[in-house]
């Protein structure tokens, strides 16, 4: 393929007219990344031989699980009726967790194209972003991926977008990235309906930061969209929030590798290095000025990441612990919105309690820490935060369950969310049962087009961080997706449940679940428990408890044989081998007191999944 | 087969000679009428053989009693005289007289033996009469090894053993009035057999008047006929806490009868062989599959006869070999004389690292015991959960 543009247009000296910037919205495994790898080829910035799978995304785990975490934006260039334009493609994060991160990508667009799988419709989280997309006011192209599929049912979809954004099924672009159908078409009708950026040239330089990652070599590598004014190499440049100043070392486009300029103007989109370490000194949303000619009014939109869910990291290996902080403190450097701050157990030892966006974010954290930094870790039980009012009226904000006050307890405030979930029409009874042992309440159901339909339920967000996408998953055999946004605080009737091994309480297996759920809880756990901690040397009780009053218990008996009968000249080395692999496993053992526990237990003991019973103990 | 590396072409390995060892031979008889459903021992039946002829498989063997006088000179090993002999199998007893005999005059031919000698060989009570025995006798057997896992029929069926109960009693007697050593193997933990069973058995087994048994829990392998059983639900699990009991009433009724226990599956008095190998001493496995130690080297055979044999013919039937570095030499002397009644070495522990809270709470819960000359070795329960210890040593020693 060569390129259709011959010489691409320079950096800081393109006209707003001829500058297009445009995302991609779209579910995990619709193809965003493979549609991307087409459009660099097409445009020839990626020549076929250097070509790979999902170019752009640069983190392993973002390869092997499919999703795009941290966004970047590539400068392509492109020939529409004999101009030359620069595109600049903005990828977005596709998943719930992030989507503050999502917000800032797509304000810095003036379109986005809409990327639906042609077999599988639209998902709740794609629906998600187009609305932040439309309350960006961009415009909006609907493109149905994966064409080339034979489960393809473009009619159907086609039909399904143009009721959700207006206009014509017609206009629905059909491509496929896979085999490049439909790209350069598509190319052609970016330039076509997305609006050229806007701003003015000769105020003071404001350019609104969408993402920054951090580069061991390079620092902090921040990404920009020039709303006004310019911005040069060897500036002053001053952040609106913090107003800390930093010496500008170098700007520049990525195309799709970095190429430095000689600045960036009205519209355009780049990167930016300070030579700062840490990306807290450039948050998202945040806007860039002069030191010199500053603007006064920083672009809307900015606010800083919350946390949404708390778990507490630790070393298996107590003697990890310095490890495990200069791990997260390095993690830190390139992702704004992991908080943590020390914690101990009295099971567990010295570890962390981490806040994240959500449970993807953990998941990715936690597997980052174990594969880059070679730790093994125990993450307890995800939570929540508790608003506890005891009795003589003081509040306490519990983000552990250690942490829930002894004593009279007034009232328990907890998060609260709105959730939607889409699905098609035969799996609604089985959601709504669900949604009710989850505590839920519907706020509404809606059809979309003749069999899918939208469910929005107000739901305790202790409920859901836990499996309830699991299930979800499975009661309808993977059609339903979900979507959900933080609704404040609600009171809930709960009490802190706690688990004892050998009379002694395991705080990282406390929880906090509501009244009616207590004892079920209680006693699911301790099942669990017993199924999952392998026999000792010696008898292990275990007791679920609320307060002083034990409400079950589960014993794992003594093993009384752990001795192989034969040992004898062929059998000494393959004796020894399993020696070796036993030494291994026990290295995924935490000691809690005297009693063994596998890492494992930390996490599935509290997972609602039935305990088995036909395994004898 | 356990990872190793490759034998080297020119059968050359590099060997610090132990020169306190003493030298043991086993010899593996690859071959059985029918193979048992609980068994995964290097073993065929005439069906599985690929040409191989059990008629005149001594002659590769005593091919590689040859081969191993020859390397043993090339790796400077002194030449010192058998000190016991081993066939196993398979089934050795499926072998002539005759053949066995042509073994083991190679093997006296090329090493010699000590004084008292002993040549134990593995058989099974249906291919025992009075002639074999006479003539395995003669050939210089002195100990048999019976297999006859248990007296109560029912379980004899579900693990497939063919023989009666009057054959053993005889084939017993017999071997007895011959002036042979005896032990008879059992085998305890059959799906369905109950306690009252297996002390049938013992009782049974005491009354035969041997010098020796072993007795085993049934290890349910992957891949035999008996673990698919169990995974169809044809037949019920081991339950390794009836197990638990079943060995403590061995241990009593043994004691009784006295054959004082003195490695864990081992009662009475004891077999030179057996001890050669957990004391680590050097031994040449001969056979397919066969493994050998000599000098803190392990090295092992190709196992299919077939293999073995066309190996051989191009120079050595060994397939593979490690070299035990000094830390593995001490890790195995721990896993290995732990189950033994003489114990370890109280030094031992601190070679190895293991802490010492690690070895005090053991004793003080009864699982370890201090015994005479500065060892420690197992107590009865201990003998039961030796693995566990000797993991929980390993894995927390401070290497």
């Amino acid at each position: 393929m060569s390129p259709r543009a011959l010489k691409a247009l320079v950096p800081s000296q393109t006209a707003p007219s001829q500058i297009r910037n445009f995302c991609i919205i779209a579910h995990i495994d619709h193809g965003k990344s493979t549609l991307a790898d087409r459009m660099l080829q097409l445009t020839g910035i990626v020549s076929d031989r250097d070509m790979r799978a999902q170019y752009l995304d640069r983190m392993d785990i973002e390869r092997e699980r499919g999703i795009t975490i941290k966004s970047q934006a590539v400068r392509l260039p492109w020939e529409f009726e004999g101009v030359t334009y620069a595109m600049n493609m903005i990828d977005t994060p596709g998943h719930v967790d992030f989507n503050y991160e999502v917000s800032r990508s797509l304000a810095a667009c003036e379109g986005a194209v809409l990327l639906v799988d042609a077999a599988q419709g639209i998902e709740a989280q794609t629906l998600a972003n187009l609305y932040l997309a439309m309350e960006n006011d961009l415009q909006i192209i609907p493109v149905l991926n994966k064409i080339d599929l034979p489960a393809a049912q473009p009619e159907k979809y086609a039909e399904e977008l143009a009721s959700l954004i207006g206009g014509n099924p017609e206009d629905c672009l059909r491509v496929s990235g896979k085999t490049g159908v439909g790209v350069a078409e598509l190319l052609d009708k970016i330039v076509g309906t997305v609006p050229a950026p806007v701003g003015d040239a000769n105020a003071p330089a404001r350019a609104m930061i969408f993402d920054s990652v951090y580069d061991s070599y390079r620092g902090v590598v921040t990404y920009v969209r020039m709303i006004d004014g310019t911005l040069h190499p060897r500036e002053q440049i001053q952040m609106m929030s913090t107003k800390a100043v930093h010496e500008l070392l170098e700007i520049g486009v990525i195309a799709p590798e970095p190429e430095s300029t000689q600045g960036l103007s009205v519209g355009e989109v780049g990167y930016l290095i300070t030579g700062v370490k840490d990306v807290r000194q450039s948050k998202v949303g945040d806007t860039v000025t002069t030191k010199l000619k500053p603007a006064t009014e920083a672009l809307k939109g900015y606010s800083e990441p919350k946390p949404m869910v708390f778990s507490g990291i630790y070393p298996i290996d107590g003697s990890d612990y310095p490890n495990l902080r200069e791990a997260l403190d390095k993690l830190r450097l390139s992702d704004a919105s992991l908080v943590y701050e020390p914690e101990t157990s009295a099971a567990l030892g010295f570890g962390f309690r981490c806040g994240f966006l959500g449970l993807l974010h953990l998941e990715i954290i936690t597997e980052r820490l174990e594969r880059e930094f070679n730790l093994s870790l125990i993450a307890t039980s995800p939570s929540v935060v508790y608003k506890v009012t005891v009795d003589d009226g003081s509040q306490h904000i519990v983000t552990n369950p250690s942490e829930y006050p002894e004593g009279k307890i007034r009232e328990v405030q907890e998060p609260m969310v709105k959730a939607t979930i889409l699905s098609p029409k035969d799996y609604v009874g089985t959601i709504m049962e669900l949604c009710q042992t989850k505590r839920g309440n519907m706020i509404d159901m809606q059809y979309l087009g003749e069999d899918r339909v939208q469910l929005r339920y107000k739901l305790p967000l202790a409920e859901i961080v836990f499996d309830f996408f699991d299930q979800l998953k499975s009661k309808t055999q993977g059609y339903a997706s979900l979507d959900y946004e933080e609704d404040g605080y609600a009171e809930g009737d709960l009490v802190k449940v706690d688990l004892l091994l050998q009379g002694e309480k395991v705080d990282a297996f406390s929880s906090i679940v509501h009244k009616d759920k207590a004892y079920a809880h209680g006693t699911r756990i301790a099942a669990k428990l017993r199924e999952l901690i392998p026999r000792q040397q010696f008898e292990v009780p275990i007791q679920a408890a609320v307060g002083a009053r034990i409400i079950a218990r589960e014993t794992i008996r003594a093993i009384r044989k752990d001795v192989l009968a034969k040992c004898y000249g062929g059998d000494i080395s393959r004796k020894r081998k399993l020696l070796e692999k036993q030494k291994e496993g026990k290295k995924r053992m935490k000691m809690v007191g005297r009693v063994e526990v596998p890492q494992e237990a930390f996490i599935s003991a509290l997972s609602t999944e039935e305990p088995k019973t036909d395994k004898k103990k | 087969m356990p990872l190793g590396l490759s034998w080297p072409g020119d059968n050359q390995l590099k060997l610090t000679p132990n020169l306190s060892a003493t030298f043991h031979a086993y010899v593996h008889i690859p071959f059985c009428a029918v193979r048992c459903g609980y068994c995964d021992f290097n073993t065929y039946t005439s069906k599985e053989l690929r040409g191989v002829s059990q008629a005149e498989f001594h002659i590769p063997l005593i091919q590689e009693v040859n081969l191993s006088k020859k390397l043993l000179a090339q790796w400077e090993i002194p030449a010192r005289k058998l000190t016991t002999i081993f066939f196993g199998g398979g089934t050795p007893s499926m072998f002539e007289a005759s053949q066995i005999s042509q073994i083991l005059d190679s093997l006296s031919e090329y090493f010699g033996f000590t004084d008292g000698i002993e040549i134990t060989l593995e058989a099974n009570p249906e291919g025992l009469d009075h002639l074999k025995l006479e003539e395995l006798k003669a050939a210089g057997v002195n100990r048999i090894s019976l297999g006859v896992q248990s007296f109560d029929q029912k379980v004899l069926d579900v693990l497939d053993r063919i023989h009666s109960k009057d054959k053993v009693i005889a084939a017993v007697k017999q071997a007895r009035e011959l002036g042979l050593r005896v032990s008879v193997d059992l085998i305890y933990g059959a799906p369905g057999e109950t306690l009252e069973s297996w002390k049938r058995t013992l009782e049974q087994a005491i009354e035969l008047g041997v010098e020796h048994v072993s007795a085993y829990s049934l290890i349910i392998e992957e891949g035999t006929a008996i673990a698919r059983k169990i995974a169809r639900g044809e037949l019920a699990e081991v339950d390794e806490d009836l197990n638990a009991d079943k060995y403590l009433l061995t241990e009593e009724l043994l004691g009784k009868a006295g054959l004082k226990n003195y490695e864990v599956s081992n009662w009475g008095n004891p077999s030179l062989h057996n001890q050669a190998y957990w004391q680590s001493q050097d031994w040449w496995g001969y056979g397919p599959g066969a493994h050998g130690h000599i000098s803190g080297a392990r090295f092992w055979n190709q196992k299919h006869p077939a293999t073995y044999t066309a190996a051989l013919e191009k120079g050595s039937p060994a397939a593979g070999f490690e070299y035990l570095d000094e830390r593995t030499q001490l890790e195995e002397r721990l896993l290995l004389m732990l189950r033994t009644s003489q114990g370890v070495p109280r030094s031992l522990f601190r070679e190895l690292g293991v802490p010492t809270e690690l070895v005090a709470n053991a004793i003080a819960s009864g699982l370890l015991e201090l015994a005479a000359n500065d060892q420690i070795k197992a107590t009865l329960s201990g003998r039961l959960l030796v693995d566990g210890l000797v993991l929980d040593f390993l894995s927390k020693s401070q290497a």
